[in-house]
């Protein structure tokens, strides 16, 4: 889709000593998002602080909400009022989040979760990280759907990755989860922010043409329709039950099939213009270690001591959490003797990369039940056992 | 016998067309349900108050009043069970411009949805939410809600419910709400009237509809049919002026205290922001793109305009009294 540079009015731009919350705050109003809807939570909540601080200036509404249903809840009723639109929550948070998050998705509404990782289940360890909550996005609300789901190492990240979801939530229609974590949400670093008219921005892709024409749904499994918003005259209908291209309710058994493949292919028939992958030194390499989010940076650590050690090493980042990157995996499975996941969980994303393995080479995962990194010590065993 | 329909001239001659979605009648709710009359209602208010209908939104959540926003034509989202108020709360402030109006039942609202229900009426948020009570969650078969009177009989209460009910508008106007009323599906006109002054309320209103579940509630208990319903409203529901909204719970069977309980002024949720903010911030806070002249040129217009309407109203009043009709036999 088309990009056109920000609004100059959300853009701090400079270089500033950021934590990633903050930066992910700062990406969202870069991107245009000018509707803030969410509810404390640690490690999240310095994410709505700043926005709330931050965009009575950008000329945006923030609103504390009673709880984490109402703020997902909001998103849908803002993004239909016409606004680019945001939440931040962690795990507890997520959970009561997973309900509308099923109406965002059937209902094709653009909006951005950000969820910082703690260490669950339940209150589990607040203050303390954690990679647990991969599975949740993608399977959390009832019925079968996709989201897309992107997962930053650093603050930079932090801020770039969120104007990349606003802007891939607005091309599919659907919601685009920030899948931080603590470390990364709490770790100041250098945020540099470019001038307005170097990042480029998505714009709602608005509905022009007669009212009585206006559809907000195509089944094409590809694209999605144009949107419209409240007060334009449309007198647009949606509902999360299964409905035709009108929005009207049609409960039939084929009609489902429609919307459910629509939902799903939508995002697969994409898959490899979404999917961003960072890799290094994987032509040849022996063993590839696959990790995502603040993991990544204790693995660059662990690669290069494997490599001092004279094992060849690579390394890919998955950038892109969903869709997953199984084509690449696939590949590189015929290619090495073992892939080594470590991540801060007891072995989610691993399974992905087991099934688009399958069987090809061995997969190693390497768990850590939540609340620290791992030690790079503990990977680089695992690289050497792997490797044998 | 057989009754021929020709759907064709009822949907090109009814008065409701403009405002339903006439493609989507027939509708589900049952013969002798309340919530026909509600819509009527709202249609017969909407239409009087003369408003841009683009400007209009309807939300509902799930159940059978939960089907409302999907047949009335303006821009309306039916949400899921009890969110209708936060979805309507996150339209309302991305685009203030809309008149925004909540329908659902009183299991939605209040059970599931209570939490939301409590804190819009504590932000004295600018939406409308229309309660149509009928003591039961009809569309899952008649179980126990939260208002359901002691003794009735529910599916999962099936030796008479033990419960305490809320009493709506008293659980409204303890958290806030500016304005409160509450009618029976008998009293079409006051409804609409009351539609009609909440439509033109700032702030958050609430206005309470008993109404017949005739399936399950009437059935279950052995009260009749729709028509028994409306007897007893005839009956047993009247007008109180001045009166406190503590006093107006209704027991099984028992009086209906009806009326407009709360009227008042109050700056809303997005009054308070706006005043927050340009306080703090000046000429920096700009919502919307809005600049503070702008702000304050769109709150006159609209004030002179609530004006306007309440005057045009008190006019029409006037004049059905003069001309004897009884409208305010019922008094509001």
């Amino acid at each position: 889709m088309r990009k056109t540079a920000a609004d100059p009015k959300g853009v701090l731009e400079g270089s500033h000593f950021l934590d990633g919350d903050h930066a992910i705050a700062e990406g969202a109003l870069a991107a245009g998002c000018r509707f803030f809807a969410g509810y404390p939570i640690t490690p999240s909540t310095e994410t709505a602080e700043r926005f709330a601080e931050r965009c009575p200036a950008a000329g945006g509404m923030f609103i504390q909400m009673e709880d984490e249903i109402a703020s997902i809840a909001a998103l849908v009723g803002g993004a239909w009022g016409g606004q680019k639109v945001m939440t931040v929550t962690s795990g507890p948070g997520l959970s009561l989040m997973m309900e509308n998050l099923g109406l965002a998705v059937m209902t094709e509404t653009p909006m951005v979760i950000a969820d910082v990782q703690r260490a669950g289940p339940s209150t589990g360890l607040p203050t303390l990280p954690a990679q647990q909550d991969m599975m949740q996005i993608r399977w959390g609300s009832h019925g079968d759907y996709r989201i897309i789901a992107l997962c930053p190492d650093s603050p930079q990240e932090c801020f770039d990755l969120t104007v990349e979801a606003f802007n891939l939530s607005e091309t599919y229609r659907v919601p685009v989860f920030i899948m931080a974590d603590e470390t990364v949400g709490h770790m100041h670093e250098k945020v540099v922010i470019p001038p307005a008219g170097e990042i480029g921005v998505v714009e709602r892709n608005w509905y022009e043409g007669p009212k009585a024409d206006y559809r907000p749904y195509q089944f094409t499994g590809k694209d999605v329709a144009p949107m419209v918003k409240a007060g334009d005259g449309y007198r647009f209908h949606i509902t999360g039950l299964t409905h035709d291209e009108r929005g009207y309710p049609h409960l039939t058994v084929d009609q489902n099939e429609k919307v459910v493949t629509h939902l799903i292919e939508k995002i697969d028939s994409n898959a490899d213009k979404i999917i961003q992958l960072d890799e290094s030194e994987v032509d040849g390499a022996d063993v590839v270690v696959v990790s995502y989010g603040i993991t990544s940076r204790i693995v660059s650590r662990a690669v290069q001591l494997a490599r001092e050690a004279g094992i060849k090493t690579g390394s890919m980042r998955l950038i892109t959490i969903w869709p997953f990157a199984e084509k690449r995996i696939e590949e590189l499975a015929g290619k090495v003797k073992a892939i080594v996941v470590p991540e801060i969980n007891y072995g989610q994303m691993v399974r992905e990369v087991e099934r688009s393995a399958a069987g090809r080479c061995k997969v190693v995962s390497v768990p850590h039940c939540g609340g620290a990194v791992h030690d790079p010590e503990v990977i680089l065993d695992a690289i050497k056992e792997a490797s044998k | 016998m057989s009754i021929e329909v020709n759907i064709d001239k009822f949907r090109a001659e009814s008065p409701m067309t403009d405002f339903l979605r006439m493609e989507r009648m027939p509708h589900i709710w049952c013969p002798g349900c309340g919530i026909g009359t509600v819509v009527n209602s709202f249609a017969e208010a909407v239409k009087k108050s003369g408003m841009d209908m683009d400007k209009l939104a309807v939300i509902s959540g799930i159940g059978c009043t939960g089907r409302v926003a999907g047949y009335v034509n303006f821009d309306s989202i039916h949400t899921t069970h009890g969110r209708a108020i936060p979805v309507a709360t996150g339209l309302k402030l991305a685009n203030p411009e809309m008149k925004v109006v909540v329908v659902s039942g009183d299991g939605d609202l209040t059970g599931i949805g209570g939490n939301h229900f409590i804190h819009a009426a504590r932000r004295n948020m600018d939406i409308m939410v229309i309660c149509v009570n009928n003591f039961t969650y009809g569309m899952t078969g008649g179980q126990v809600t939260p208002t359901t009177p002691q003794t009735a009989n529910a599916s999962t209460t099936p030796y008479g419910n033990y419960e305490y009910p809320f009493s709506l508008p008293f659980l409204a106007d303890a958290c806030g709400a500016t304005y409160v009323a509450r009618w029976t599906s008998l009293h079409a006109r006051n409804i609409t009237k009351s539609i009609r002054e909440a439509l033109n309320h700032k702030g958050f209103s609430f206005i309470e509809v008993i109404a017949p579940c005739t399936t399950l509630y009437q059935r279950r208990n052995r009260l009749g049919d729709g028509l028994d319903a409306l007897e007893y409203y005839k009956e047993e529901a009247g007008v109180e002026k001045d009166v406190d909204t503590r006093e107006v719970g209704i027991d099984f069977q028992g009086d209906i205290v009806m009326g407009r309980f709360v009227n008042q002024e109050k700056p809303t949720y997005e009054e308070a922001v706006n005043e927050r903010y340009a306080n703090v911030l000046g000429d920096d806070y700009q919502l919307y793109g809005m600049s503070k002249p702008e702000r304050e040129e769109k709150a006159k217009r609209e004030a002179e305009e609530r004006a306007k309407v309440q005057a045009l109203m008190e006019d029409e009043e006037a004049q059905m009294m003069a001309e004897d009709m009884g409208v305010d036999e019922e008094g509001l």
